[in-house]
């Protein structure tokens, strides 16, 4: 007994904080569930109305299921430029390392407006790259490269790659020496040992790097909406709309929480999947 | 060591793959600074011209100072409240193994993995059911809520590194808990707490979901003014803010690195 109220004095210092996450996270997220069964933004009547408004219309499954494709791709392509840097971060003097750390960290830290601005001017009709492509005579007019899927799928990898980067350099400096070197030691090549040996040892990095880089850009509001541009519609567009647009409380918290639940549902399926796997590993 | 050609293959490919993948992580950061000095009316690159008039003209746009202003204090209040808040609570569960206080970690932690717009939508709807009008103080609270894992994760990290053999001691030589708090714990998650507090400023700075919902015309903040005015026209000005922010964020981290030891911070939590 004594033991256990020592237990609970230590802990009294994280009490105020509990208490405000209970009155102002707790508590709005029962109340946004709680306002997703009303039947009318007038909140008259309860009923399951907005979740069988949101399945029986193809054009909301399609919003969702675009806004987590876009994720996926995002962050495949996010995976592939990443791992090369990771590798060269592991092979590189403690200056090289300081100076791809400072790589990472910069745009990580940069307001993501600003990133997503720097892309406009990249992709933009007088942009860096249709002056190249103009310049050089390989192109005869300007494409259009902003406003498209593409282009958005494009800078959503860089501007979330350093979300990639760390956790797959954190899982590459954890590989003990000694196998690489055996390896070695016993004839494989580099490219044998990157594929046989570093990529299975680093792919909980890699998953880690990919979950975060999936539910990051799915939610990149600023980065969807100005180099998707309007026409891409997207849930974080799509809640907004409903929400400040046209006020349509209980439709926008029941997407809120359908969006909520297929992101977490889909990072807790590939996190549990990774476990499992890793489990094999050890065993093995 | 003997090289095969087959390994000089490989480091050739993983350094220009490298190269690229640094090149990419630099480019849009430098393309916003040198943009920034454009002469030209528009986001024409290379600049046709080279001038400072963006930001001299941004010297006299006050819609875009003021939304600046308000984004500096609020991320100020946000970065110390969730300091306070956030350093008492890691101290709280940090060490303790009970099911209470990871019941407590996993709560605080949850606002990174849920989708902020929901919680910026939530926390206007139970303002709107209590009528209380929005304001810069429901604007921080969204603002220290979206802070604290960050705060919890560094300043935790920096937690369990220290030697708790050096408590024991202290409060057996009788000092006092908040005595003990002040002259050893403090001194030696002092690091831990600067660059948390860092990170807690800019992702309030930055922060666009909660915002979204929570500021009005009275309480409007950088972000979401800059995603306005590029919503309506690709507007030269918002170069020269960026440029401001990418220097500030630049100067920031090198501070950050010298008196919170920040790269070393971040990589361990």
């Amino acid at each position: 007994m004594r033991m256990r109220s020592e237990a609970m004095t230590g802990m009294l210092p994280a009490m105020p904080l509990a208490v405000l996450f209970l009155f102002s996270f707790v508590v709005p997220l029962l109340v946004l569930i709680f306002l997703s069964l009303f039947r009318t933004p007038q909140f008259t009547e309860m009923g399951f109305d907005q979740y069988a408004r949101f399945v029986g219309d193809g054009y909301n499954l399609k919003v969702l299921f675009d806004t987590l494709l876009l994720g996926v791709e995002v962050a495949l392509i996010a995976l592939v430029l990443a791992y090369p840097l990771g590798l060269a971060y592991v092979a590189a003097p403690p200056l090289g390392r300081t100076i791809i750390t400072f790589l990472i960290l910069l745009p990580l830290l940069t307001s993501s407006v600003v990133r997503t601005f720097a892309w406009i001017v990249i992709l933009g009709r007088e942009g860096i790259v249709n002056s190249a492509m103009l310049a050089f005579g390989l192109w005869d007019q300007p494409a259009r490269l902003l406003y498209t899927w593409g282009g958005m799928v494009l800078a959503l990898a860089q501007i979330q790659l350093p979300l990639m980067a760390l956790p797959i350099i954190n899982s590459l400096m954890r590989i003990d020496g000694n196998l690489t070197r055996a390896a070695e030691g016993l004839g494989a090549s580099r490219f044998r040992i990157l594929f046989t040996v570093i990529l299975p040892l680093t792919l909980p990095g890699a998953i880690a790097g990919w979950l975060l880089v999936f539910a990051a850009a799915v939610t990149a509001f600023i980065t969807q909406t100005l180099v998707g541009g309007g026409r891409i519609i997207l849930m974080p567009l799509y809640i907004y709309q409903q929400a400040m647009g046209v006020q349509e409380w209980p439709f926008s918290a029941a997407l809120s929480l359908i969006f909520t639940v297929a992101v977490i549902g889909i990072v807790a399926a590939v996190g549990a999947v990774s476990r499992r796997y890793m489990r094999g590993v050890d065993a093995a | 060591m003997q090289r095969s050609p087959q390994d000089r293959l490989y480091a050739a490919t993983i350094g220009t793959l490298a190269g690229f993948t640094m090149l990419l992580l630099l480019a849009p950061t430098a393309v916003v600074v040198i943009i920034s000095f454009t002469g030209g009316i528009t986001l024409k690159f290379p600049p046709p011209s080279w001038s400072m008039r963006w930001y001299a003209e941004l010297l006299v746009s006050d819609e875009i100072i003021q939304p600046a202003l308000t984004s500096l204090k609020v991320a100020v209040m946000a970065t110390i409240g969730s300091g306070i808040l956030g350093t008492a609570a890691a101290l709280g569960i940090a060490r303790s193994r009970s099911r209470l206080a990871r019941i407590l970690d996993a709560l605080f932690m949850s606002p990174m993995v849920l989708p902020a717009m929901a919680f910026g939508l939530s926390l206007l709807l139970v303002f709107n059911m209590l009528a209380i009008r929005l304001s810069t103080a429901t604007l921080v609270l969204g603002h220290i809520i979206i802070c604290i894992p960050y705060v919890i994760r560094m300043v935790g990290a920096s937690l369990q590194q220290l030697n708790p053999v050096l408590i024991t001691c202290s409060l057996s030589l009788g000092a006092s808990r908040w005595y003990t708090f002040r002259r050893v714990t403090l001194p030696l998650i002092r690091r831990g707490i600067i660059a948390s507090g860092f990170v807690a400023f800019l992702s309030s700075f930055d922060n666009v979901p909660v915002s979204l919902f929570l500021a009005d015309a009275r309480t409007e903040v950088l972000p979401i003014k800059l995603w306005a005015i590029l919503e309506g026209s690709l507007d030269v000005r918002v170069a020269a803010v960026s440029g401001v922010v990418v220097i500030a964020t630049l100067l920031g981290l090198i501070a950050a690195e010298r008196f919170g030891g920040f790269a070393r911070q971040a990589a361990r939590s």
